[in-house]
């Protein structure tokens, strides 16, 4: 069997006493379209932070595309591009100037910057809009944008951190048919995470479910049907995760375990 | 290098697109030169001090320079709220040339400024006593920038929100500014105010571009020079510090 682009193990995350990550394994091939769910504050965020260097792991070992994550991260960095979950443009600058500031930042080669930009631009349909401002962008431009920028280095796996949040149907559309295109075409991995799980069922080849920073199911949806004796992969997820709400707001761990930790000494 | 630079462009790039921030920076030095130079000046002139403007227009250059270095660092806490930090800290750079690049072009907008206050202040009657000495003076006025803006950074790592870097200004960028020699020679204020003014850094650099500029000086420009240097590493060591610490 091939090497898997991404390989988790015993991979952990403490913050203080609240430990988000517990001991998870999991394999990505490669080309594959893996989901990642699980309700808010699950440990989501904090998995797909420590996969792309934002955080560093409290225990357990991590890599992608043949690098280790946190020895050689400048590698591994150049191995994925992410669309994170907040907007992460430059909204002062034209699109095309966000691209090149990519491009200059994961050292691109000159030569092929110009050439790469406006092939990408005009997959995502920018190229009419490349010298306008960022900040005149509606959301499903900024997203096209922030999709094609995460491109740009020719990226072996491509972060979809929600995605598709307040997009339009037709933008849904549109950016799920190029992400599974270039999976395809290119052989990329694309890890996406989602609350919506129709997505899930549509797009991904394998999901993964995480619950209280365990992965608590992995497979096909009809696999993650089988095994919890339910029809639909919404209803093994309901099954999975429960029914009752969270509190814990998944945007920031780290800063919200900074802030439990602060409030706690306060008391 | 072309990280740095293609950094530092940006910095300039969003500098020049907002003419409001343009002029905002330079409205409130044109106001103090008006009021203080004009208004106090006839004042200073009968207590047998001499030109008051003379004196006053390197406070009023440090003045605006102090402000748009320290202020600068909203641009890093907009980077961290609104996610473009995030972009850049993911990227195969190390944060040292993604700090030291965006300080600089903070920087190189807070010398440009200097610059125009200057020659506003040269429309407003100001005129340099060495026409020579106005080399040096901007080179201590390079040094001023990037130590303040790096100081910026610094602050603007340490905070979370906005509210907070608003009582930064309250709490500190004030009292550099009015507890210095900016505003009021040092020799006939009480001791106290004396004691806290040798004590702030900020009374050094404008006791340097005095000296430079207009041939006055409290503490002479060896001393200034020595305080300057080790502000300026004291600032870069604390912005580098802090921003090694964010955590997104």
């Amino acid at each position: 069997m091939a090497e898997p682009i991404i390989a988790a193990r015993g991979l952990t995350k403490r913050f203080g006493k609240i430990v988000a990550v517990d001991d998870i394994n999991f394999d990505v091939k490669k080309g594959e379209i893996f989901a990642f769910l699980g309700p808010n504050g699950a440990g989501k965020s904090t998995t797909i932070k420590m996969l792309t260097t934002m955080l560093r792991p409290t225990g357990g070992s991590l890599m992608m595309a043949g690098h280790d994550v946190t020895k050689e991260r400048d590698s591994a960095r150049k191995s994925f591009g992410i669309v994170f979950q907040d907007p992460s443009l430059d909204e002062e600058l034209s699109a095309y100037e966000n691209m090149e500031l990519h491009a200059i930042l994961y050292s691109v080669p000159k030569a092929r910057q110009q050439e790469r930009i406006q092939e990408l631009l005009e997959l995502v349909e920018l190229w009419q809009r490349k010298d306008s401002m960022v900040k005149t962008f509606s959301g499903g431009m900024r997203r096209r944008l922030e999709i094609a920028r995460g491109l740009l280095h020719e990226p072996q796996v491509l972060f979809l951190d929600e995605p598709t949040l307040g997009l339009d149907t037709q933008t849904r559309n549109l950016m799920w048919n190029y992400v599974k295109r270039l999976s395809h075409e290119k052989d990329m991995t694309i890890f996406f995470t989602t609350h919506y799980l129709d997505e899930a069922e549509a797009v991904a080849e394998r999901i993964a479910v995480i619950d209280h920073g365990k992965i608590v199911a992995l497979g096909t949806t009809a696999q993650l049907c089988k095994q919890t004796k339910t029809k639909t992969l919404e209803g093994a997820y309901l099954q999975l995760t429960g029914t009752t709400l969270r509190d814990e707001s998944g945007d920031n761990n780290a800063l919200n375990a900074k802030m439990a930790i602060r409030n706690r000494r306060l008391r | 290098m072309r990280v740095m630079f293609v950094l530092w462009l940006r910095q300039v790039r969003r500098y020049w697109r907002s003419g409001s921030r343009l002029l905002g920076s330079i409205g409130q030095p044109i106001l103090l030169l008006l009021a203080l130079g004009y208004g106090i000046g006839a004042i200073y002139r009968r207590a047998g001090e001499g030109n008051y403007l003379e004196f006053l227009v390197p406070g009023i250059i440090t003045q605006t320079v102090l402000l748009s270095g320290i202020f600068w660092g909203i641009i890093i806490l907009q980077d961290k709220r609104f996610g473009f930090l995030a972009e850049m800290l993911v990227a195969p750079v190390s944060r040292i040339k993604i700090l030291l690049g965006s300080a600089v072009g903070g920087a190189t907008i807070s010398i440009f400024q200097g610059i125009l206050v200057f020659i506003i202040s040269i429309l407003f009657g100001f005129r340099p006593h060495d026409w020579l000495a106005v080399v040096p003076a901007f080179l201590v006025l390079v040094l001023m920038c990037v130590a303040l803006t790096s100081f910026g950074a610094g602050m603007a790592s340490m905070v979370d929100d906005f509210q907070g870097f608003q009582g930064i200004n309250n709490l500190l960028v004030m009292p550099l500014f009015f507890l210095s020699s900016a505003l009021y020679p040092l020799n006939h204020v009480p001791t106290a105010l004396r004691i806290i003014s040798t004590y702030n850094p900020v009374s050094y650099m404008v006791d340097a571009l005095r000296y430079l500029l207009s041939g006055q000086t409290d503490f002479g420009l060896q001393k200034d020079l020595i305080v300057m240097a080790i502000t300026f590493v004291a600032c870069l060591y604390f912005a580098v510090n802090r921003f090694n610490r964010i955590q997104m």
